[in-house]
């Protein structure tokens, strides 16, 4: 791996400011997915400005509508985190199966959801429950800000600082990892929100992050699995791989979508 | 049985310093002033080097020297080498192209190594060889065996429709006749799928060259380091053995691939004399690993078993071919043919058998033993024939194989190999009964309530380890004998060093040839040191693979302790002023028959040593003794192995419910490292046969499982939980070595595979599944059914 | 180059090291700790694990200059007194461990697990807590129970 330029800002204002001065810098978070990118040599950056000790930049906080959490919060406090588990269990849960126990110590959601890994959880929380992405310079709806494979709608510069979600009335996660990576080979989260209204979130299975419409509208009247029987996905545009192919992969969301329905909560 | 003698479950004395990470692997070793190789490789799976320039790289900061095939050539270093010659069915010998250390003319895979870059430090090196300019000429390829011998790439001059051999065994004719007149015969296409060994530790070498006394050492990770340096002697022609020092220190797993001679250690160490002394240090990346090390199976097979109208096999027929890959690797050659199709009886009466088998090149990284090494091949034949001509005979599994089997010993198989001793009933009955098979359709409906196909597959299987008997292994083409060495150091105090030519690299040998040590001479476990690995400090011998350091290893270990004690009942009965004939030894004292003289075995080390109460003339002084023990047959372990399987039907998720393994190892001298070896065995079968698959791009000839991150490795959730893996084990003795010993290392990998498979073909009613069975293949195998269904 | 200081074992240690060094090779080059080791390049196998205030982290994954002040703990350092921590004596007591190389990391990663989930942690979630850990000798079932037998003991 190249040798690059190491900072450790104490604000997002210095962080900002450190990689607007740098040539083709890039924020660092737990590390986890920039390093290994390094260390095969597709990513060679000048400056890595590691967000880690930015004060007040991890931390959960649950009201009675939202919870909230910081950037800089690692999986592993999101998966233990009582009040997490009490608001939005499927949220909690989904935390706990990220990566293995040394990613969710490192690991962060601020990371995660920069990332836009097409196979990643936080993702599919994230637009599941309808979240709302907070950087330092705005609030982006979780609709609109995964773009595509690894692309976002952070504009060059801008900080994720919080994901606030929603607390729906039940959510669920379901997922099956790719048995090598333990990335979704297919994940599906799934919620409901106190106005009955049902988001369905895929990951894994497509270029992004993605919804289903037709199941959300099947369940929006009845929240059963029951609604969903005749509801297929098309395989077109899913991907296909050595693990799973296109096919296989739209029938996961139906298999994975029935047994969110099942144990949502 | 002491609490540390032959039979009881001693810790292991090499654990401490595991457990506190002060073992000592070849890349925790640093040399003064030494340098570091990274390996430039082709990139293309098969192409012309047209031109290779260094000048930029050699230019870069650190970099020491770099060199190419050109400089192996004005050396004259030798290419690498096969140590088994197979000759065809028309006499003709194996095609063997050349294997030169560093690529010259043509690389023939993705991996395979062109120039080496020598520079102060790794990351210094690897940044030089990207800057390595290499034109190359891209030429046609073949990926798969069965391609092979039609494909227009053509991999080496010397065999123009890429195979290495068409070799032959068994009755032809004689086959043939008996599946004319067969009731019932069944058919099978199957494919070995092709492995990566993945030892955890990768392969590193350290070379340095002695200028003041022109003399070689080379670290390297080898399970073999005295064949590594026969190899480099003799072939490479780097220096002479007495010249040339390898060490195999601790080696972190081996599996096989850590047996052959690989061209990345040969370079550093001669590489080091190039740049005038300094060591030059190499330890693989994982990725490097993947493309380099070499892979195991990869066969596609059609095998036919005809039957009577009985129920009772008459034959089998079978065909087969074994990529090699692109080089014959050390012992490849004898992996699909001697190692493979004379275990194809398996543990059943079949009177007549005739197997053929093309050994092909393709332009993938070279193929050799992995764990099991051609028995897990034969084994998944047999096993999954026997066990799909008994669901169409509509015969129970388990009582078709019991009509079949072998009940008397010795016995001849058709195909080489003379059966000394087993009890094939009675490991089947109690694989029977640990498994609860009687109980199965209670569980198998229980599973049914849960949404969950349940099916249950047997694997009824032989190996023959131990290999073997030297001269029998020349006749088949060995270059090497097969045998083991020893040699008993008894110190002037009675405590006592073992010099074995076994390796362990997992196995516990400093634990229990220390139990055997005990045993015999009745001293602390403590008291006994056991020396292995270092070609200055032991004598030559063969080392460690094909289960073959317990019947083979700790025989040599056994007929030395025979030599110490007749030697030391010399000595005792000289200072006791008696008869040698008068001298018994147990428990640790000679004593004098009919009186109560006694001496304490350290008193009479010492004694020797010392040399005061003995006449030197008659006696020689010291203690110490060697042996060389050649086998007189190959060992035949064997079991029954019974898996269950609950299928998913919605995701094609397999699940291991339970696992029971029976096996009949002889004589165990440590049940606990025992159990061990066939625990992790079997974790490897589940592995190839639920997960774990080496594939190649056809298309573009990369490696597409090159990482962790797509090569599917067992995990811990992989295995079935504590209480629903059961072992257990039956018993006859190996009537070829005086322990009665088996061999044990190989037994999970061999039997396990067949036995998940015949489990998921069952729970999911079809008649085969490829392996690795992952969710997409079970569940595509399901489509058609589903579709039929509805 | 960066100056670095941390604590390693207990100790303070102090480096210069260039930004990139992961912190796998400053403990194994720098510090001549080699019982930490390195089996993969892609962050998967876990031979590599080490503490990291307390916590168990894949050191191939984590920039020394980034452990500024930190306090590391690697396997050289879980003895106390020259007595084995109860997880290293489960190991060998259980025949936990046949080629020794993963062992570093999979104790390391099985404090971890013992430490957050319990003395009754299950073996469900021992299982898909070691999935970050890749053996391939023991077929894991004696390293299971080692972690359960530690458990009781820690």
């Amino acid at each position: 791996m190249e040798n690059f330029n190491y900072h450790r800002p104490a604000t997002v204002s210095a962080a900002a400011a450190l990689l607007k001065k740098s040539k083709d810098g890039t924020y660092m978070s737990g590390g986890h997915t920039l390093l290994p990118t390094m260390k095969v040599g597709l990513a060679s950056p000048t400056d890595i400005i590691d967000l880690t000790a930015i004060k007040g930049f991890s931390g959960i906080t649950v009201s009675a509508s939202a919870v909230v959490i910081k950037a800089g919060t690692t999986h592993m406090e999101v998966a233990t985190s009582a009040a997490v588990k009490k608001a939005i269990p499927a949220l909690w849960e989904m935390a706990g199966k990220i990566g293995g126990v040394h990613v969710r110590h490192r690991g962060t959601i601020g990371g995660s959801i920069a990332n836009s890994d097409p196979a990643a959880d936080y993702p599919s929380a994230c637009v599941g429950l309808g979240a709302t992405i907070i950087t330092d310079k705005r609030k982006i709806p979780a609709d609109s800000f995964f773009t595509g494979m690894f692309e976002t709608a952070l504009k060059p510069g801008e900080i994720i600082t919080a994901v606030s979600f929603p607390i729906p009335k039940k959510s669920s996660h379901q997922k099956f990892p790719n048995p090598a990576s333990r990335y979704a080979l297919t994940g599906v989260f799934m919620s409901q929100d106190k106005a009955g209204k049902v988001r369905v979130a895929v990951t894994g299975a497509g270029p992004m992050v993605f919804r289903v419409t037709d199941m959300e509208a099947a369940l929006g009247k009845s929240f059963a699995a029951s609604a969903l029987s005749g509801i297929s996905v098309k395989s077109k545009g899913l991907n296909t791989d050595m693990h799973a192919t296109a096919e296989y992969r739209a029938h996961l969301i139906s298999v994975l979508a029935k047994r969110a329905v099942e144990a949502a909560k | 049985m002491s609490d540390t003698g032959i039979g009881a479950r001693v810790l292991r004395k090499e654990d401490q310093r595991f457990i506190t990470g002060k073992g000592r692997y070849t890349d925790d070793i640093n040399l003064k002033d030494q340098t570091f190789a990274y390996f430039v490789r082709s990139p293309h799976a098969h192409a012309t080097i047209k031109s290779i320039n260094t000048a930029k790289a050699k230019k870069m900061p650190g970099v020491v020297d770099i060199f190419t095939s050109k400089e192996v050539e004005q050396d004259k270093i030798g290419g690498l080498i096969c140590g088994w010659m197979i000759h065809s069915k028309d006499g003709s010998p194996m095609k063997a192209g050349p294997h030169p250390i560093l690529a010259s003319g043509k690389v023939r895979f993705v991996g395979d190594q062109v120039a080496v870059v020598i520079a102060e430090t790794r990351a210094q090196a690897k940044a030089a060889a990207e800057a390595v300019a290499i034109s190359y000429g891209v030429l046609p390829h073949v990926i798969d065996a069965a391609d092979a011998m039609k494909s227009n790439a053509q991999v080496h001059d010397v065999a123009p429709d890429n195979r290495v051999y068409n070799w032959s065994i068994g009755d032809e004719a004689a086959t043939a006749a008996a599946f004319k007149s067969a009731a019932h015969v069944t058919k099978l296409d199957l494919i070995n799928n092709r492995l990566i060994p993945n030892a955890m530790e990768t392969r590193a070498a350290i070379g340095s060259y002695d200028t003041g006394s022109d003399h070689y050492t080379l670290y390297t990770t080898s399970q073999n380091p005295h064949v590594a340096r026969l190899v480099i002697s003799a072939f490479h022609g780097l220096a002479p053995e007495h010249k040339l020092r390898v060490i195999a220190p601790d080696v972190g797993g081996g599996f096989g691939s850590k047996i052959f001679i690989y061209g990345e250690e040969v370079v550093c160490v001669w590489a080091s004399k190039r740049i005038g002394g300094r060591p030059v240090k190499w330890t693989a990346d994982r990725s490097e690993a993947f493309l380099s090390d070499a892979h195991g199976r990869d066969h596609v097979t059609h095998a036919e078993l005809a039957m009577d109208d009985s129920g009772k096999i008459t034959a089998l027929r079978v065909n087969t071919k074994a990529s090699m890959g692109a080089y014959l690797s050390t012992f490849s050659a004898a992996v699909p043919t001697y190692l493979y199709a004379t275990l194809l009886s398996g543990q059943y009466n079949i009177p007549n058998i005739y197997a053929e088998v093309d050994a092909v090149y393709t332009n993938t990284a070279p193929v050799d033993a992995y764990r099991g090494a051609g028995r897990p091949e034969a084994t998944y034949v047999v096993e999954r024939i026997v066990e799909t001509a008994a669901r169409e005979l509509k015969m129970d599994p388990a009582e078709f194989r019991r009509k079949n089997f072998i009940t008397s010993f010795p016995h001849q198989t058709p195909v080489i190999f003379t059966y000394d001793a087993g009890d094939y009933g009675a490991s089947l009955d109690k694989a029977l009964e640990l498994s609860d098979y009687k109980n199965f359709a209670s569980r198998k409906a229980l599973s049914a309530k849960n949404g969950k196909l349940r099916g249950v597959g047997f694997s009824a299987y032989i190996e023959a380890c131990g290999i073997a008997p030297s001269a029998a292994v020349g006749s088949l083409g060995a270059g090497v004998g097969l045998w083991e060495s020893a040699e008993v150091r008894v110190n002037a105090v009675g405590t006592v060093e073992v010099l074995t030519g076994s390796h362990s690299h997992g196995q516990g040998h400093e634990t229990t040839f220390a139990q055997l040590v005990s045993d015999r001479l009745g001293i602390d476990i403590n008291n006994v040191a056991i020396v292995h690995g270092d070609t200055d400090k032991v004598q030559m011998g063969m080392g460690t693979y094909g289960s073959r350091s317990g019947a083979v290893g700790m025989t040599a270990v056994s007929k030395a302790l025979d030599k110490i004690e007749a030697k030391a009942k010399r000595v005792a009965a000289a200072v006791m002023e008696a008869s040698t004939d008068d001298i018994e030894f147990k428990n640790g004292t000679f004593t004098v028959k009919g009186t109560d003289k006694k001496m304490a075995f350290g008193e009479v080390a010492l004694a020797a040593y010392v040399g005061h109460k003995i006449n030197s003339s008659e006696i020689e002084l010291g203690l110490k003794e060697t042996s060389f023990h050649d086998p007189s047959n190959f060992v035949f372990p064997a079991g029954v192995h019974i898996c269950e399987v609950e299928v998913d039907a919605d995701t094609g998720l397999t699940k291991i419910a339970s696992y029971t393994a029976v096996d009949d190892f002889g004589t165990i001298i440590n049940p606990m490292i025992v159990e061990g070896q066939v625990q992790g065995g079997v974790a490897q079968g589940i592995g190839q046969a639920l997960i774990e698959g080496c594939t190649y791009d056809k298309e573009s000839g990369q490696l597409l499982t090159g990482s962790f991150m797509d090569y599917n490795m067992p995990r811990a959730a992989n295995m079935p939980h504590i209480e629903n893996f059961k072992l257990g084990f039956t018993f006859t003795k190996c009537p070829s070595n005086p322990l009665g010993m088996k061999g044990c290392g190989e037994a999970g990998a061999i039997a396990a595979p067949p036995a998940v498979i015949n489990a998921i073909t069952d729970a999911i009613g079809v008649r085969d599944i490829a392996m690795p069975a992952t969710p997409l293949t079970v569940w595509n195998a399901m489509q058609p059914m589903k579709r039929a269904a509805e | 180059m960066t100056a670095v200081s941390m604590k390693v074992n207990g100790k303070a240690v102090a480096g210069d090291v260039e930004s990139r060094k992961l912190l796998v090779d400053f403990i194994r080059e720098n510090l001549g700790l080699t019982g930490t080791h390195v089996g993969c390049d892609t962050s998967q196998c876990g031979a590599c694990v080490v503490h990291i205030d307390g916590k168990a982290v894949k050191s191939c994954t984590v920039l020394t200059v980034a452990c500024e002040g930190m306090d590391i703990t690697t396997i050289e350092g879980i003895a106390k007194n020259g007595k084995l921590h109860p997880m290293q004596q489960a190991f060998h007591e259980e025949h936990g461990l046949q080629c020794g190389f993963c062992t570093p990391g999979m104790i390391m990663s099985s404090i971890d697990i013992v430490k957050r989930n319990g003395k009754k942690v299950s073996e469900d979630v021992i299982r898909r807590e070691l999935s970050g850990n890749i053996c391939r000798c023991t077929g894991y079932h004696n390293i299971v129970a080692a972690v359960q037998s530690a458990a009781g003991k820690m």
